[in-house]
């Protein structure tokens, strides 16, 4: 046991007592948690910061709003409905088309087909707090849903997969790409049988995938390659991801990215606590790569030229822990 | 920097807690295991008369200076009698009067004393005024033994110890054989021995006092020496002419005075009897803080009444409960519903005994969770979904409560204790995890707070540590330094070991 604890501290993994007290605590004020929390206040910063986001159809904030819903959703085929303070992507519905025969009829991502008069219940549960982070009321968003790049394609069952970035007093510092599979019933949550796969930050390049504690190369639903993916726009979500310590003021936080086949890679939501699974997904720990980034702060640089560091920087076979053997 | 504030905090808190609990526990004797007893003796005085015509007035020497003992309490039961105590210089005297009585009388003395070495107060009477007049031939006779036993020591205490051999060997010269010839009882031998040393210019006095065993009837008091030599009281062994008071000797009066004397009576009889009890340690300790005007006791525990004192025995414990908590998800990483939710059903199998708990608790979510499932249907409002909850909660604990007693398992009937409310937020919280990320999570999460429980209720429910947290609860401090000293832990917790290993096993 402590064999394996001196070998964790060895490969800089990330615990989540350390995290919690060196780096939420330190570098993220509480006061500053809404802009993060509050996803349709992250959303309107983001606008204001030039950054794309998925288009927001309405905001249902109170009980009567609900009814507001099928007015809402009237011309949209497709949509996404989520609690503003949702937590762990908890109380998330997808929508991906109506039933051809009943208008009122709604197809989820998973083909099955849910009634308005459910989905209302489900917009009441989330205005009335089931799934904010303290319980208090919340209002629910209903937005664009992403129609994402067929690059991923084969590599998800169902649901959206999602780039997380964690951003680092403004330098991009680790990443992932999380892949949706059948037991994770379309959700993008590594806890929830979702494989998650590293990316190189230098390239762009996606590395070998995680399912649980296993390494993978395929993806167990689709039997499609993981590693060697390699994510559009690459460069584009670095420094997007970059300008999210300006929009946020967090010192340490996750953006979450999906890419749109026609409208590129949409911010969905930041997160001021960031899982530590995507050090699993990278076979790294992040300790080394934070205190690299105390060693070369910049408080001068603008996000494009932090986001140049970040690639210099922690290449995936600069780390030493090349989960891609070249040589097959 | 802020490790470092951390640490000096938890520091001073920790040497807070230790001192005053060293405090309490060495020197007010607060005990560390429950059931310890200290020994304490009552012994009774009882003094018998004939009353005469006219008033009665009885007067009884009472222990004052009572070395290696403390009086606990001390009182006299004697009908129709005016009682009241009189300080004789350093000594004291009980005293009870009456205008007229008619028969037999009998006043009781009782004193409640127990060992007490810190209790060795030593007399600050200057000592007695010298020297006495001798008449002839006894004068000659005391001047010759003095001189003799001058020769053969070096100060007032073996002086007194080689003329207590002298007086005790049991071939007397012609002096010893002189003076002594009028002592009829241990006491006149004693007295003798005051006068000679009165002589040779060393204070003395005749001590007597009580040697306290299991159960006596009948017990004579015991003539011992006391003599000062300039500097202090001395004991000595009136028989051997050793030093030094006889184990439980508890000292009644000092100097020639008489035991009792009563005015107005006849037929006058005084016995002792001595009798051993047990009592709580904490009473002696208590009893010994107020003798020490120790304020620290009159802040504790047990100065509140005895609902309040049973209310704080429980929530005492929480922080343990509650330290237990951090430990368990901090550093080991057990997944648990609420923050406080196993430290409160913890305090609920405290009534129902653990394995009815488990069982209880299990039976009472489960059922809770089948009927939020039915909710689910309704499509009822978060609030009212919640109440509704609360309420199947609040019916189901009624039902197993009436069904388990009338299956005569009275056990049952404990469920009332469990925090309800709490109850519904976990059949809440739960449902909710379990739709959201399957039942596997709920469950374990679960299973977590149900093991965190358990543990609590472990910690909690240990007798010996109830005992010592709720006589010492400064030692509370100390938990919040060990939860403050935790609050800062940046280590990994044991879970994450598995978690991450992963990252190194490739």
């Amino acid at each position: 046991m402590l064999r394996t604890r001196k070998l964790l501290r060895e490969s800089g993994v990330l615990g989540l007592n350390e995290r919690n007290a060196e780096f939420i605590m330190r570098m993220n004020p509480r006061r500053l948690y809404p802009r993060v929390d509050d996803k349709e206040l992250t959303k309107k910063l983001a606008i204001e910061a030039g950054m794309p986001v998925p288009e927001l159809y309405g905001v249902i904030s109170n009980q009567g709003g609900v009814r507001r819903f099928s007015d809402i959703v009237a011309d949209r085929d497709s949509f996404v409905v989520k609690p503003a303070r949702g937590s762990g992507g908890d109380g998330i519905v997808v929508i991906v088309g109506r039933s051809k025969r009943k208008k009122d009829s709604y197809r989820l991502a998973s083909g099955l087909l849910v009634s308005g008069a459910e989905i209302e219940h489900h917009l009441s549960n989330i205005v009335g707090g089931q799934y904010s982070l303290s319980g208090n009321p919340d209002s629910a968003l209903i937005e664009y849903c992403v129609h994402f790049d067929p690059l991923f394609a084969d590599v998800s069952y169902q649901g959206v997969p999602d780039i997380r970035v964690i951003v680092y007093r403004g330098y991009p510092v680790m990443s992932m790409v999380r892949l949706p599979t059948r037991t994770s019933e379309g959700k993008a949550n590594l806890h929830q049988g979702a494989v998650g796969a590293g990316i190189d930050l230098s390239t762009g390049r996606t590395l070998k995938g995680v399912l649980g504690n296993d390494v993978v190369d395929e993806h167990p639903d689709t039997g499609a390659l993981i590693p060697g993916l390699y994510i559009p726009r690459w460069d584009f979500i670095l420094q997007s991801s970059a300008r999210s310590s300006e929009v946020t003021g967090l010192g340490y936080v996750g953006v979450d990215m999906v890419i749109d086949k026609d409208l590129g890679p949409l911010i969905l939501e930041m997160n001021a606590r960031p899982g530590l699974n995507i050090q699993i997904a990278n076979a790294c720990g992040l300790s080394h790569r934070l205190k690299r980034i105390d060693e070369i702060f910049d408080a001068a640089a603008d996000p494009s030229t932090r986001a140049k560091v970040a690639r210099q920087e922690f290449a995936a076979e600069r780390q030493g822990t090349l989960a891609l053997d070249e040589s097959d | 920097m802020t490790t470092r504030y951390v640490l000096v905090l938890a520091g001073i808190l920790t040497l807070v807690g230790l001192a005053m609990f060293i405090y309490k526990w060495q020197v007010l004797g607060l005990p560390l295991d429950p059931a310890q007893e200290t020994p304490t003796w009552t012994v009774e005085t009882t003094i018998s008369f004939d009353s005469g015509p006219g008033s009665i007035n009885v007067n009884l020497q009472i222990p004052t200076l009572t070395p290696g003992f403390a009086t606990l309490d001390e009182y006299s039961v004697s009908r129709n009698y005016a009682f009241g105590l009189n300080y004789v210089g350093a000594d004291r005297e009980a005293q009870w009067t009456v205008r007229r009585a008619d028969g037999a009388q009998t006043l009781y003395y009782r004193i409640i004393v127990y060992e007490d070495p810190a209790s060795d107060q030593s007399d600050m009477t200057p000592p007695l005024p010298i020297p006495p007049v001798i008449t002839e031939p006894f004068k000659t006779a005391v001047d010759m033994v003095v001189a003799d036993v001058d020769e053969h020591s070096a100060d007032e205490g073996s002086f007194t110890s080689v003329l207590l051999r002298l007086f005790n060997n049991p071939s007397p010269n012609p002096n010893v054989e002189l003076l002594l010839a009028e002592a009829e009882s241990r006491a006149d031998f004693v007295q003798t021995i005051t006068t000679v040393l009165a002589s040779a210019g060393i204070p003395a006095r005749i001590v007597r006092g009580i040697s306290l065993q299991e159960r006596q009837r009948q017990v004579e008091p015991v003539p011992w020496l006391e003599i000062h030599d300039g500097d202090r009281w001395r004991y000595f062994d009136p028989s051997t002419g050793d030093e030094g008071l006889p184990d439980r000797f508890l000292v009644w009066w000092r100097g020639s005075e008489p035991l009792v004397r009563v005015e107005g009576g006849s037929n006058l009889e005084v016995r002792f009897a001595v009798q051993r009890n047990y009592v709580d340690s904490l009473d002696i300790a208590e009893h010994r803080a107020e003798l020490k005007q120790s304020r620290l006791l009159d802040f504790s525990l047990f100065s509140l009444p005895i609902e309040t004192q049973s209310v704080y025995s429980v929530l005492l414990m929480i922080p343990i409960g509650a330290l237990i908590m951090v430990l368990m998800r901090n550093v080991i990483g057990i997944d648990a519903f609420g923050t406080f939710m196993p430290v409160l059903i913890a305090l609920a199998f405290r009534e129902t005994e653990l394995v009815w708990g488990v069982i209880l608790f299990s039976v009472l979510v489960s059922l809770g969770l089948s009927i939020r499932f039915l909710l689910e249907r309704l499509r009822l409002l978060l609030v009212p979904r919640l109440s509704a909850v609360l309420i199947v909660v609040v019916l189901l604990m009624l039902i197993i409560s009436i069904v388990s007693h009338q299956l005569g398992m009275d056990t049952g009937l404990s469920v009332a204790l469990f925090p309800m409310v709490i109850i519904a937020m976990t059949i809440e919280r739960m449902s909710v995890v379990w739709e959201e990320r399957g039942a596997g999570d709920a469950m374990r999460a679960g299973a977590g707070s149900m093991l965190v429980a358990i543990v609590a209720y472990l910690a909690m429910g240990m007798n010996w540590l109830e005992h010592i947290i709720i006589t010492f609860p400064e030692l509370l401090l100390i938990v919040l330094a060990a939860v403050l000293l935790l609050g800062r832990y940046t280590g990994y917790r044991l879970s994450e070991l598995t978690r991450f290993k992963a990252v190194i096993g490739r």
